[in-house]
């Protein structure tokens, strides 16, 4: 067990450089780079740059360094903090984003909790009434589901708010909380408008885990321990929840590892969308205007974020299921 | 799971047209009576089954999944429009109205009263009313019935190219006057037909989904070949590539991808660069379901047996081991084309994927991105009900196929 736990932190390590190195490739691989897009900037405004200036400009950001060169000196300074400067903003990056990758942890979390909580109930009774009307209709509906991209549940939602209820749903706070600092009025205030965008990301993972919920508790039902603890008159309720569900709930802990990447995909959409203060929106800014640190900066951690993500899934997975072995 | 087995409807015979495995009857028709005699009666073609080939006993399978046959022939209606888009739409999809900015949508009438009062079959669509809202200053649209524009199947409009090889002069379905307007799910912005346009994103968003899977299945069955059919060292790194790619969360590095490509670039190559983009991370999951099917196959006892007959690896590989894997890896592809049509409509809309000369789902769902034009004209989300409507009859179409594929499932 610990040698599984060691073995699988050790990999964290070449993950890490993976996920850094196909940011670095992201980020630089538009041609030109910031300074490019800035000169042609001055140049629409009447005042175009001189070629002095502009290399002084790359000099100064290093971008006329090799490649590989530029590759280490980002990931040796981000190690150590400092993650460059965003041109757009005229800020360190390190600045600007972390309140936006909190929001979208936030976000993220939550979703995952609802999805979880919803998910669990139907799940179970789903399987529970196979062939029935009531399986029918949740089979059918989480099909639904998955079948909706979420920026257009998104929108239906923002579409319904706005025509019949008369309310504006974008941000996660309202006009005065927005810079206020954290009260419990805030905190309010942040529920209030969490639950969109956590139903919104919520729905297609929910779908996709009734589904595996159903199949996985289908497959222990008809086993024979669920007859014997039937022979020996358990209440069936009890007799389900405290054995086949138990051995079904996996996917819960495993959920944690694939519907993360798809919970920050989603974001990325829902939240240009709805406009909410995550990492999404200035990330796609950032990728259209080649603010190339900023959007380095955000494609890395939200790929750490899940690669952490899929570990702690992994080690709960490997501490609760006494089936899964590692040492092989 | 032991469900009764279902009768056919009568008429639901062998022939049926356009089912995905069409190809596969290729029993006798001797056995053919005698099994649909036998299915006739409520019992499973036992006499059948012994001498059914695995294609006929998929179709019998797939048959059964009555939602996944609905979604089936959903499906092919879907193809056929993307593949005949030209005829089916009425209008020029990029041709502009100003005068029906944001015009309604008409629905379209099949029965009209005639002099005597009597219905008779004459398909119209009311005419507009305008008036012009003060305060908002723009103008409103009110369908107005007293005004009729009949309409017909197979009218004569303005000559066109086919597939850009042939000219035609007809549509589907049309206005008689082509003056008149048919807007039959309304206007956009600039006074375009949204029900052309839709049918011409169709076309777009139903070949990314195919040729993006296409792509990832060469990529699948190779990568995911070697992996099974060669284990060991290979294997574990191709494993590992596997799942760091699963584990990357996908819109970022997408539209980071999709971000790089120049804007200057003609629209065909851009649109061949996002399907490669999509195909990228799609190849995993087939690659997985190859290589586990290898695995379990590499072992069986008449793999065994062909080899020491001394059959040689290719043969043994296409011969003997690929007919018990193509049925899984078909189900699955059908799986994979939605998640490519759903990533595809996301880029889209969210301006790094397809650009607007080229007319995609996605593309049509960027005119419904601020909440001010769909909260004047809601059928700007036509578009996306086209994308559920696509992606459910795929993944129930996939669905069956995959129930019908399993060899141990007996519903």
């Amino acid at each position: 067990m610990y040698r599984f736990i060691v073995r699988r932190l050790l990999w964290m390590i070449p993950s890490f450089f993976a996920v850094s190195l196909v940011s670095f490739i992201i980020m630089r691989l538009p041609p030109g780079d910031f300074v490019t897009s800035y000169a042609a900037d001055l140049a629409t405004s009447g005042s175009p740059a001189d070629q002095g200036t502009l290399d002084n400009l790359r000099h100064h950001y290093g971008l006329d360094r090799p490649l590989y060169v530029q590759y280490v000196t980002w990931i040796v300074n981000a190690l150590q903090g400092d993650l460059g400067v965003s041109f757009e903003y005229r800020a360190p990056v390190a600045d600007i984003i972390w309140s936006r990758l909190g929001m979208t942890f936030l976000v993220a979390s939550c979703t995952l909790l609802f999805v979880w909580a919803v998910a669990f109930p139907i799940g179970i009774y789903s399987a529970l009434r196979q062939y029935k009307i009531g399986d029918y209709i949740v089979t059918f509906l989480g099909f639904v589901g998955m079948a909706t991209p979420n920026f257009l549940l998104a929108l239906v939602v923002m579409y319904i708010s706005v025509v019949y209820m008369g309310y504006s749903v974008g941000g996660l706070f309202s006009p005065d909380f927005v810079n206020a600092p954290w009260s419990f009025a805030r905190f309010m205030d942040l529920l209030h408008h969490l639950w969109i965008p956590v139903v919104v990301l919520g729905v297609a993972g929910i779908a996709a885990l009734i589904r595996i919920m159903r199949a996985n508790l289908l497959d222990e039902l008809h086993k024979p321990y669920v007859e014997t603890g039937r022979a020996k008159g358990l209440p069936e309720l009890t007799l389900v929840l405290r054995y086949p569900v138990r051995v079904a709930l996996n996917p819960f802990i495993s959920t944690v590892g694939w519907v993360l990447p798809t919970l920050v995909s989603g974001d990325v959409i829902v939240a240009t969308v709805l406009s909410l203060p995550t990492a999404g929106p200035i990330l796609i800014q950032a990728l259209k205007t080649q603010d190339q640190y900023l959007a380095g900066a955000l494609l890395l951690f939200q790929c750490i974020f899940v690669l952490i993500g899929t570990l702690f899934s992994d080690l709960l997975l490997a501490w609760l299921d006494p089936r899964i072995r590692y040492d092989s | 799971m032991t469900a009764s087995p279902t009768t056919p409807e009568p008429g639901q015979g062998g022939s049926l047209p356009g089912g995905p495995v069409e190809h596969s009857l290729i029993q006798s028709e001797a056995v053919e009576s005698e099994i649909e005699a036998l299915e006739a009666a409520g019992q499973p073609p036992a006499a059948g089954r012994a001498v059914a080939s695995q294609w006929k006993l998929m179709w019998w399978q797939f048959r059964r999944h009555r939602l996944a046959m609905a979604s089936a022939v959903i499906l092919l209606l879907i193809f056929l429009v993307a593949a005949f888009c030209e005829f089916v739409a009425p209008f020029d999809p990029l041709a502009f109205t100003p005068r029906y900015t944001y015009a309604p949508p008409q629905a379209i009438h099949l029965f009209d009263r005639d002099e005597q009062g009597d219905l008779v079959l004459r398909p119209y669509v009311n005419g507009f009313k305008v008036t012009i809202d003060k305060k908002a200053l723009r103008r409103v649209f009110v369908v107005d019935p007293t005004v009729k524009f009949p309409i017909g199947f197979f009218v004569k409009t303005e000559p066109y190219k086919m597939w850009g090889l042939f000219t035609l002069e007809h549509k589907l379905i049309g206005p008689l006057d082509p003056s008149n307007p048919m807007y039959l799910l309304g206007a956009d912005r600039l006074g375009r037909d949204l029900f052309s346009r839709t049918v011409y994103g169709t076309r777009i968003s139903m070949s990314i989904g195919l040729i993006g899977v296409a792509l990832s299945l060469v990529l699948g069955v190779v990568l995911g070949g070697i992996s099974g059919y060669y284990g060991g060292r290979i294997d574990h790194v191709i494993q590992r590539v596997i799942e760091f790619i699963l584990s990357l969360p996908t819109t970022p590095l997408w539209l980071g991808l999709a971000a790089a490509l120049p804007s200057d670039w003609p629209p065909l190559r851009i649109y061949l660069c996002i399907t490669i983009i999509l195909s990228l991370y799609g190849w995993t999951n087939l690659a997985r379901v190859v290589r586990g099917r290898f695995l379990s196959l590499r072992t069986e006892d008449f793999v065994t047996a062909a080899r020491l007959d001394g059959a040689s690896e290719p043969r043994i590989i296409f011969r003997q081991m690929a007919p018990s894997f193509v049925s899984h890896i078909i189900a699955e592809v059908s799986l994979a084309i939605p998640n490519m049509i759903l990533a595809e409509t996301a880029l889209s809309f969210l301006g790094l994927g397809l650009q607007p000369p080229i007319i995609s789902w996605g593309v049509l769902l960027q005119e419904a991105q601020n909440i001010r034009s769909i909260a004047t004209a809601p059928w700007l989300f036509a578009p996306g009900v086209a994308v559920v409507i696509a992606v459910l009859a795929l993944n129930f179409v996939g669905d069956g196929l995959r129930d019908a594929a399993d060899p141990y499932s007996h519903r």
